[in-house]
């Protein structure tokens, strides 16, 4: 690092990210709905068309399915295909494609063939836009073996998550929350590529380890915060990679505090809450002073009113009770 | 029903008797769906309306022209741009604003809001956000028509960037093979958000396609409101008599943004402007006082009554309440009873 940093914001780092990749490699192409001339239903991509044109920059027709499947089958084909999905309720229409493609090809084939697709897409609530718009089904692609799943929360993330999947000769899939693209934040001018794998320790405790992805990450912080003015002193940890996942900074937490509550948007049942829950019995059962916390979205599809969506989310004051609750207070 | 050259034309060239009644219940229909929307936009604004808005100015010719068709009995499934449908099938204006606030009294409970409008008892199934989603829903209304022997039609709304999706075709294939009782009503205005129909179809000429699944169509001009009335009317008689579906693209354009959030950077003023003036409501209302059917008094009661109905429908959604938080989790599944799901 050069020590020089720039104003940025999550969103103009994913787009940074894009613009490197393309210079990187020629085989590298965007393609997506209303990626190009409109710049992307979130501004992701606004001004890539004009400075890349529309053969690296590709609007497709409504035909998730078709598009994230020939970004597959490009992939097979020596390309190193972005494919942008609006929103990770759409990309139920590519769930096919990418569960019965994408995943299984290398083991199918003896492991003569190779996927490397990155796909992108949002994910999550907060903007009130409902149960068809709203949901967090991170887990649910977490769960195919086969499948990279990674969600940047920072911005160094953001920047430098994209150069390495893009590398990775494996499809990864990289979700963007909704409520994230307009943070800002500073970043390194010369901020560059980052692990893919790997979760982070986001703030240092020794009391209770918290334990999240995505677009919790700052609601935990700030929860974290307001635990330390109880004298209580939660270490933050951010996934990043939900599969694999990183058990060994997980278990090395829990070992130094004994104490975990996961904070998931996920719907509860069957969520990845339940799937670290369930790493950290197995492997650090027996450094446990309480039972494991989990903080995750009510069992509803997400609701349009206000306040309802927002008591169907973790929010901060849950997640200071839980954690609390670990203590005994 | 065969040609794609959209029928153009003024109204009268349709054979329909168009009472003067009738020809001002379609002006109304029209200005009721214009107002509550420019209403709707305003309470964006002030942030009384929240989430995606999605506006059907320019296109109401159609919602109005095809439910004139309609019987009580029949279903009708359209998408995120649905308030015009919602108003022209007759769910009540005030529980609509309520809904599109979050309200408690709203058609759906405010659960859903602008985009996911629902009322069971006038068969309105919504109110999908998943571009194309509602098409296999409306196959399956039909199927459940047809194998319980009821005599009823299922009318499919969507636009034409729906074309694209699977579902489009998996859908009409299915209704053309077993011959199912819905009528398919694509409104084509142009544009799939930000892109422009000729870029994301080999074959733009929407009617072709649902032809080739065997499905008689035609193309409309979209802005009139008569034609489609006309052209709904005899599809919906070959439906209902058991002949299988029918496709109508009526051919219409979209004068706002696609939602609240868009700006528009992907087509030219002019060509706004232009449809504009092809308008269906300015062009209706013309032809009306041509034909001598409309005066400056008739038009002023109108305007007056369709805005008491708009005062009282926004007084409504602000003194109704929002639902408790207790009931979070209400509505997720039902309760099992025998014999009946
Ligand atoms: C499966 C799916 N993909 C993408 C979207 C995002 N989206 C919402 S509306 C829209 C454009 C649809 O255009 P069209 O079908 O022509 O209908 P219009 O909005 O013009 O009425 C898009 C891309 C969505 N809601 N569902």
């Amino acid at each position: 690092m050069s020590g020089e940093a720039i104003q940025t914001t999550y969103r103009e780092a994913v787009r940074a990210a894009i613009r490197e990749a393309l210079d990187r490699d020629e085989r590298v192409f965007l393609m997506g709905e209303d990626v190009g001339r409109y710049g992307g239903c979130y501004a992701v991509t606004k001004g890539l068309y004009d400075d890349y044109g529309p053969e690296r920059i590709r609007d497709t027709p409504l035909s998730e399915c078709g598009f994230t499947g020939a970004g597959i089958g490009a992939a097979v084909g020596g390309m190193r295909p972005i494919v942008e999905i609006m929103t990770v309720n759409f990309s139920l229409l590519a769930l096919d494609q990418i569960l019965n493609n994408a995943a299984t090809l290398r083991h199918m084939s003896g492991g003569q063939l190779k996927v490397p697709v990155v796909i992108r897409m949002a994910t999550g609530a907060g903007k009130q836009l409902a149960a068809q718009h709203s949901h967090s089904l991170e887990a649910w692609y977490a769960h195919v073996p086969g499948l990279k799943v990674a969600a940047p929360a920072t911005l160094e993330d953001a920047r430098g998550m994209l150069w390495t999947a893009l590398e990775d000769p494996d499809p990864v899939i990289l979700f963007e929350h909704v409520m994230l693209y307009n943070r800002t934040g500073e970043l390194a001018a010369d901020a560059d590529a980052v692990p893919l794998t790997g979760a982070a320790v986001r703030r240092d405790g020794t009391d209770v380890s918290l334990i999240t992805y995505g677009g919790c990450l700052f609601k935990t912080l700030e929860a974290a915060e307001q635990l330390a003015a109880d004298d209580i002193a939660a270490e933050v940890i951010d996934l990043r990679s939900l599969r694999p996942l990183d058990d060994a900074t997980i278990m090395a937490s829990v070992a130094k505090t004994h104490r975990a509550v996961i904070i998931d948007e996920g719907w509860r049942s069957g969520s990845l809450a339940a799937e670290v829950s369930a790493r950290i019995m197995e492997q650090a059962f027996w450094e446990l002073d309480a039972p494991v916390g989990r903080v995750c979205s009510a069992e509803v599809p997400i609701p349009y009113p206000r306040h309802l969506e927002h008591a169907a989310l973790p929010q901060v004051p849950a997640i200071v009770a839980a954690a609390k609750a670990t203590l005994g207070r | 029903m065969s040609q794609t050259e959209p029928t153009s034309g003024t109204p009268q060239a349709h054979k329909l008797h168009l009472s003067r009644e009738h020809a001002l219940h379609l002006l109304r229909e029209m200005l009721r769906i214009r107002a509550f929307e420019e209403r709707c936009a305003e309470l964006y604004t002030e942030e009384k309306i929240r989430g995606f808005l999605h506006l059907y100015c320019g296109e109401e010719a159609v919602a109005v022209g095809v439910m004139q068709a309609l019987t009580p009995t029949d279903a009708v499934v359209a998408t995120y741009r649905e308030h015009g449908h919602a108003l022209a099938r007759g769910l009540p204006m005030d529980r609509l604003m309520a809904e599109m606030y979050g309200k408690q009294d709203g058609v759906s409970r405010g659960r859903g809001g602008s985009m996911h409008l629902f009322d069971a008892e006038r068969r309105f199934y919504g109110g999908s956000a998943i571009v194309a989603g509602g098409i296999p829903l409306a196959v399956g209304l039909a199927l459940a028509d047809r194998m319980q022997g009821r005599d009823q039609v299922t009318a499919c709304f969507f636009g034409e960037g729906a074309a694209a999706e699977g579902a489009f075709h998996e859908s009409l294939n299915l209704a053309a093979l077993w011959r199912l009782p819905v009528l398919f009503v694509c409104e084509n205005n142009r544009y799939a958000m930000g892109t422009a129909l000729e870029r994301s179809e080999s074959e733009t000429d929407i009617a072709r396609k649902a032809a080739c699944y065997q499905i008689p169509s035609a193309a409309l001009d979209g802005m009139n409101v008569i034609a489609i009335e006309a052209a709904a009317r005899e599809a919906i008689a070959e439906v209902r008599a058991g002949d299988g579906p029918r496709f109508l693209e009526c051919r219409t354009y979209r004068f706002r943004a696609h939602s609240m959030f868009d700006a528009q950077l992907y087509r030219d003023k002019a060509e706004v402007e232009a449809w504009k003036r092809k308008g269906p409501i300015l062009r209706f209302r013309h032809w009306l006082e041509a034909a001598g059917m409309l005066d400056a008094d008739t038009a002023e009661r109108l305007d007056a009554e369709i805005e008491r109905e708009l005062a009282a429908a926004v007084d409504f959604a602000e003194s109704s309440a929002w639902e408790p938080l207790e009931d979070l989790s209400r509505d997720v599944c039902g309760c099992v009873t025998r014999g009946e799901a």
